[in-house]
């Protein structure tokens, strides 16, 4: 997917103004953020679950060599294959190969951030395989050549009205009278058609939520059931993952799975989760022949030795995104890059670059919501600052910003000289507005009042008052 | 352990980087025996409150949860009450009585002639069946989760494929934590304990990935019967 | 360092930037409710700013100096206290990290942030107040802004306060804990956002029904009552220590002198 993050300012602009989007934006605070407060609320212990979620997640990355050469050996043992990929290229190779080696034509895939990451859909229609997503979300995107506008909600930027057009327009050989005005009318048709793929799919492929070094599992997380039918039903399942998702034990991904769902959507659990080992065994009536694992890094290892090590813990909940009031304010499309919300603004810029995504650090009020909801406790506006450090840094800092920057740290180390020109200042802005108290417009701020008026200063200085007043106290001989 | 089809490198390049990020070495003992110690111990979280209160009954604290999860929950004392008993829910639904199994000896076991009309295969799920049914080796109670093993004895697309799901659960085999029910797969008599797929089940296939709003039913089965049986 | 004579532990006022230039009857507001307290107040005259928009930018170097200077201003007070608690945040929580872990200046940053609070949570958790001396009748509504609340757990002590002054009523508003949408640079950099979060601030007030949307902290408080002045709110826009100290001769933020 090719970035647009430089284009954040006008992408955001554009979401604003996006009647449609702003509509199904507002359903966040009532929906997701609601039903994660009432699942943390019937589960006391959720915050110290946290904690031990850190720990553990700290833990697996602290020996993740280990963990995948451990995992590595389990799935081998279990009859699957794993393949490392170092870019996302290489692991859109090794999957085109696998499916390629099965003579595939239809590949049907539940929902993967990761397979996002690495643009896996082109890829393999360009060398002439059908590829379906068969995550409801991720179907209608799919037929409106969208992406993901979140991580665990893809469609979350529309609207039950643009999914019965899209549907209409695209199930052109069901009858046009046909009644969709229930969601379950929508969901209904989708099932029908995605049913036939499922039935016909050469190689399913799936993401992972988690990796078990212990036995080689790997876990899948899904409501619908899409992935397990697609999983169960082709004869090549493939797995699209990345190295960090790998924890040392069943019993730890059961202390992460109890933190998912209720971070996520709220569940107590989800509907179904899946854990595959393997391919299926001698005498199973069902399940896939082949089982590959392909374990892409992308940039994590290397991520892994910086000040950013932290983010690699995320288990990709959304939650961040949910309780972010900018991600509610312009929605996931706007960040112009696989990840939204505060996650992509830690994410995006260690994969595609801080001079591409440096607006996603910096877009931030750093009010601490997202990470006061993160189950891993990741500092996510300690991240973003650490982006901004490098941005400014590296000099991507635009040139009216650090010499703005640059003049006001020189003046506010010179307290007499800064304290001069804010009496200065107080009294030419009292003196400016008059009796108004504000103003409607502002030179260098233009941004501010095209929205909202600028408060205007009292006209005095808290340090004129203040030596006033020690002044009046001297004089009286009064002492405070 | 070599893999035989990623470029040539990737792997230990990948290693060496994540060593590298670490500042560890290859074959640092220490390290190792960390890993390995934390798999052979396998430490678990805290259980949750909710089922680690002396005095719970999981039972109840299972139905209970299964059932805020939009399942239908049934109790039969014996083998015997199944076949009415899926009978009647099926019947309920508007349903065929059909359904399909996999060799799970219990479920072999039960005599759905004594309901007239109630056809029944064995096998994998094939697209037109309309009801599966499986054996669950554990019920989870903290969650009301059953806990599914794949195999000749419970194949898993009855899981998917059908609109109905059936789940038989043991009442004596209503475990605490998720934790505890891994510990009943570890002792299975089998060579890998692991079974091709382990699944969790808790509830129907859902989506709400339309306006927000929940529809029962996405892909896998629109409804879901769990059966507490307590001669198991 | 506190007074021999009185015993009075002596609290250095770190007034921010805002409050000096744009609103000092915060700080003489806040003054006066330190004294209530039973503390004596200074107000060195070598603090200017807390550092924040340099750190927020990714300059870390100002940032340090600042923080430096800061620290050396406040030198031989008990306490530092800042009617904000995003600047109390800022000297409380992050001087200690622009500092390098083990060095002099960490140790003079962390002993210096265990000095630091926020002043509402520094009169009633640590002064252990239970009444003001401000007296005010009407109904208000309280804005937790991010910092103080997330930073600072700062979200019953201004309550306690409020809700001690006979004849108010505290009315909650909708997502008073959200975002207003300020973040210092951000409403700058980003104004169209910004302009967005505010807006659904102040459609919240505008609900709550009350006459005074009060905060701890001045930006936030500027964002909002910006925002509502552009809307031609009749809805007052006041920091919390004003009420708390009854000093509201000054008309509230954003409006006409015409208005007190």
């Amino acid at each position: 997917m090719q970035p647009t993050s430089h284009d954040f300012k006008s992408n955001a602009r554009t979401a604003l103004a996006d009647r449609q989007l702003q509509e199904a934006l507002s359903g966040i605070p009532g929906g997701l953020v609601a039903q994660r407060r009432a699942a943390r609320d019937r589960l006391p212990e959720f915050d110290d679950l946290r904690d031990y979620g850190r720990d553990l997640r700290n833990h697996a990355l602290q020996h993740l060599d280990i963990y995948l050469e451990r995992y590595e050996q389990a799935v081998t043992e279990a009859g699957g294959h794993v393949h490392w990929a170092s870019t996302g290229g290489d692991a859109c190779a090794a999957i085109l190969r696998i499916c390629q080696g099965a003579g595939a034509q239809l590949v049907t895939k539940g929902k993967s951030m990761v397979s996002e990451e690495i643009g896996l859909n082109a890829n393999l229609e360009k060398a002439g395989l059908e590829v379906v997503e068969t995550d409801l979300g991720e179907y209608i995107l799919q037929i409106r050549h969208e992406t993901p506008s979140h991580i665990i909600a893809p469609a979350i930027h529309l609207t039950q009205g643009q999914v019965e057009a899209d549907f209409r327009r695209e199930h052109s050989q069901l009858p046009k009278d046909r009644r969709l005005i229930d969601p379950a009318e929508l969901v209904d048709e989708a099932r029908q058609i995605l049913r036939e793929k499922f039935l016909n799919a050469d190689v399913g492929i799936t993401g992972a939520n988690f990796l078990i070094a212990e036995t080689g599992s790997s876990i899948i997380v899904t409501n619908e059931g899409n992935g397990d039918l697609t999983q169960s039903l082709a004869k090549v399942h493939i797995v699209i993952t990345s190295v960090d998702k790998v924890v040392p034990t069943f019993n730890d991904a059961a202390a992460l799975l109890r933190l998912l769902a209720r971070s996520a959507t709220g569940q107590e659990i989800t509907s179904y989760t899946t854990f595959s080992t393997g391919p299926r065994r001698a005498g199973d009536p069902d399940g896939p022949e082949q089982y590959h694992v392909i374990l892409l890094d992308n940039g994590r290892s290397e991520l892994l030795g910086t000040e950013f090590r932290e983010v690699l813990r995320c288990i990709r909940c959304g939650a961040c995104m949910n309780h972010c009031p900018v991600y509610n304010a312009v929605g996931g499309h706007a960040y112009g890059w696989v990840y939204p919300g505060p996650i992509g603004a830690v994410l995006n810029p260690g994969m595609i670059g801080i001079k591409e995504a440096g607006n996603l650090p910096n877009a931030s009020t750093f009010c601490g919501r997202c990470e006061s909801v993160c189950p891993m406790h990741i500092p996510l506006p300690k991240l973003m600052r650490h982006w901004r450090e490098r941005e400014f840094l590296e000099g991507e800092t635009p040139f009216v910003t650090r010499l703005a920057l640059k003049s006001w740290a020189t003046l506010a180390r010179q307290p007499w000289a800064y304290h001069a020109l804010s009496r200065l200042m107080s009294r030419a802005m009292k003196f400016a507005s008059g009796r108004h108290g504000a103003f409607t417009w502002m030179p260098f701020a233009s941004g501010w009042t095209g929205g909202r008026n600028f408060p205007a200063p009292q006209g005095k200085t808290f340090q004129e008052l203040w030596a006033a007043r020690e002044k009046q106290a001297a004089r009286t001989g009064r002492t405070q | 352990m070599k893999p035989t089809n990623s470029p040539a490198g990737a792997r230990e390049s990948i290693l060496s980087k994540i060593r590298t990020s670490l500042g560890a070495s290859e074959n640092d003992d220490a390290r190792t025996a960390a890993a390995e110690q934390r798999i052979t111990a396998k430490p678990r979280a805290a259980a949750p409150l909710r089922v680690a209160e002396t005095g719970t009954d999981l039972l109840a604290r299972f139905k209970d949860e299964l059932q805020r999860q939009l399942a239908t929950v049934a109790e039969v004392a014996t083998a015997t009450e199944i076949p009415a008993a899926i009978a009647g829910y099926l019947h309920a639904n508007n349903q065929p009585l059909r359904l399909r199994h996999g060799a799970d000896a219990y479920l072999s076991s039960l005599d759905f002639s004594s309901v007239e009309g109630f056809e029944t295969a064995r096998g994998a799920a094939a697209p037109d069946d309309s009801a599966g049914l499986s054996a669950a080796f554990a019920g989870i109670a903290e969650t009301g989760t059953m806990a599914l093993a794949s195999g000749p004895d419970n194949p898993v697309t009855l899981g998917y494929l059908p609109d109905t799901h059936i789940i038989i659960v043991p009442k004596t085999r209503i475990v605490a934590t998720f934790e505890d029910a891994f510990e009943l797969l570890r002792e299975r008599p089998s060579a890998n304990p692991m079974p091709r797929t382990l699944n969790l089940i808790t509830g129907p296939s859902r989506t709400a990935d339309i306006g927000g709003r929940i529809v029962i039913g996405a892909h896998g089965p629109r409804r879901l019967l769990a059966i507490l049986a307590g001669d198991l | 360092m506190s007074d021999p004579a009185t015993k009075r532990p002596r609290v250095g006022l770190f007034a921010t930037c805002l409050v000096d230039m744009f609103r000092p009857s915060v700080g003489m507001a806040a003054a006066r409710l330190i004294e209530y307290a039973d503390c004596e107040v200074v107000v060195p005259h070598a603090q200017t700013c807390c550092g924040q928009p340099a750190y927020n930018s990714g300059d870390r170097a100002d940032a340090k100096a600042l923080a430096l200077q800061t620290i050396a201003a406040f030198e031989g007070c008990d306490y530092v206290v800042a009617p904000s608690g995003s600047c109390a945040g800022m000297l409380k929580a992050h001087y200690p990290r622009l500092m390098d872990e083990g060095s002099d200046d960490h140790a003079r940053a962390s002993a210096f942030a265990a000095r630091v609070h926020e002043l509402v949570s520094f009169l009633v958790d640590v002064r252990g107040l239970s009444d003001v001396p401000g007296a005010f009748s009407g109904t208000v509504t309280y804005h937790d802004s991010c910092s103080g609340l997330r930073e600072l757990t700062i979200k019953s002590q201004p309550r306690t306060l409020l809700k001690s002054i006979p004849g108010l009523e505290l009315k909650e508003m909708d997502d008073c804990e959200i975002c207003c949408g300020f973040g210092g640079a951000f409403s700058v950099k980003f104004p169209d956002i910004s302009n967005a979060m505010v807006e659904k601030k102040t459609a919240n007030i505008a609900a709550a029904d009350a006459d005074i949307i009060l905060a701890g902290d001045l930006g936030c408080l500027m964002n909002m009552a910006g925002k509502l002045s552009r809307q031609e709110s009749k809805i007052a826009c006041r920091h919390v220590a004003e009420i708390l100290a009854g000093e509201l001769d000054d008309p509230p933020i954003a409006s006409s002198d015409d208005k007190r």
